[in-house]
């Protein structure tokens, strides 16, 4: 990463650095501010909360439901809530579908339970293709598939940004919500992977 | 899928830098200086997400049919959406933005951030 380098920092970092810092002269933006949202999306949101939120699916039917039928009332009963995250819903897998998202347009994604979106999701190449030929994509993933399941792609747009229920693994019925949620991985709940087993 | 496609996937697996919520969110300091501003401009209301996102959408549209030989990233679309949509705005002037750049770039080695 160029970046490292203090001596010559990128042609990048350094117009983003005099965006930043004419803005603060302006008096538009504190780097205070920006520091701690910088903070708050690298330490404190991420896909450990989506994966509350799957375990308490798993382990509640009534949260389920709730999950099921308006996905952002069901998560804020957890705490999470916040940009991007105003219009969730839930997809949920079962034996015979499975679901994946994309976002063909740009990187729309449910922030408060996923985090930010990895490289991968955002890259044209995964845009372009899932959509095409979703079986492939997972294949080359890792994910191998049965024939006989149909695979569903959802498109996370402005109006609505889609997040996806795992199945639960087999094996699990004795597990406490906690452990189940160390089970889910943010792979899991784009879809392009199945939860772990215990 | 092109071999910088699979690098990128091979990034987010069991090799990438840990982070305390599990995820590698920015690859560069630069990358999150930029998503901070952005976010702390819409928090004090001076810029709408729909806009941005609006141009988010068509820097990456813009990439992707008439640039493909130049290295795809993601930051480097946000960060031209976001200038874009400042000049556009009246919140900040292409040529002193130019102009800080150039100031920047001309300081000497081993200089204080």
């Amino acid at each position: 990463m160029p970046d490292h380098d203090h001596d010559t920092p990128g042609r990048e970092a350094l117009r983003a650095e005099a965006l930043e810092s004419l803005l603060r002269e302006k008096g538009l933006i504190e780097s205070e501010a920006v520091d701690a949202i910088i903070r708050h999306f690298e330490e404190d949101v991420g896909p450990m909360n989506g994966a509350r939120v799957v375990a308490r699916a798993w382990a509640d039917p009534g949260y389920r439901r709730r999950l099921l039928e308006d996905a952002t009332r069901a998560i804020a009963e957890l705490g999470f809530g916040g940009p991007e995250g105003e219009h969730v819903v839930v997809v949920e897998n079962t034996a015979g579908v499975h679901n994946v998202v994309v976002c063909t347009l740009c990187s729309c994604y449910p922030w408060p339970v996923l985090g930010l979106p990895p490289a991968w999701y955002k890259d044209p190449a995964y845009r372009s293709r899932v959509v095409r030929e979703p079986r492939a994509v997972l294949a080359q993933m890792g994910l191998a598939l049965e024939e006989g399941v149909e695979v569903r792609v959802w498109d996370s747009s402005a109006e609505v940004r889609y997040l996806v229920l795992p199945e639960r693994p087999a094996g699990t019925e004795v597990l406490g919500e906690e452990e189940l949620a160390a089970l889910v991985t943010r792979d899991a709940m784009i879809g392009v992977a199945k939860a772990k087993r215990p | 899928m092109s071999a910088r496609a699979i690098e990128h996937l091979d990034a987010t697996g069991p090799a990438a830098p840990p982070r305390r919520n599990g995820e590698l969110v920015f690859a560069a300091p630069w990358e999150s200086r930029i998503f901070g501003v952005t976010l702390a401009l819409h928090d004090a209301g001076l810029l709408q997400w729909e806009e941005f996102r609006a141009r988010l959408i068509a820097e990456i549209a813009e990439w992707e049919r008439d640039v493909r030989d130049d290295e795809w990233s993601y930051y480097l679309c946000w960060l031209a959406a976001l200038e874009n949509l400042l000049v556009a705005k009246g919140l900040c002037g292409r040529p002193e933005l130019d102009a800080r750049g150039r100031a920047l770039a001309a300081r000497p080695p081993g200089h204080d951030h």
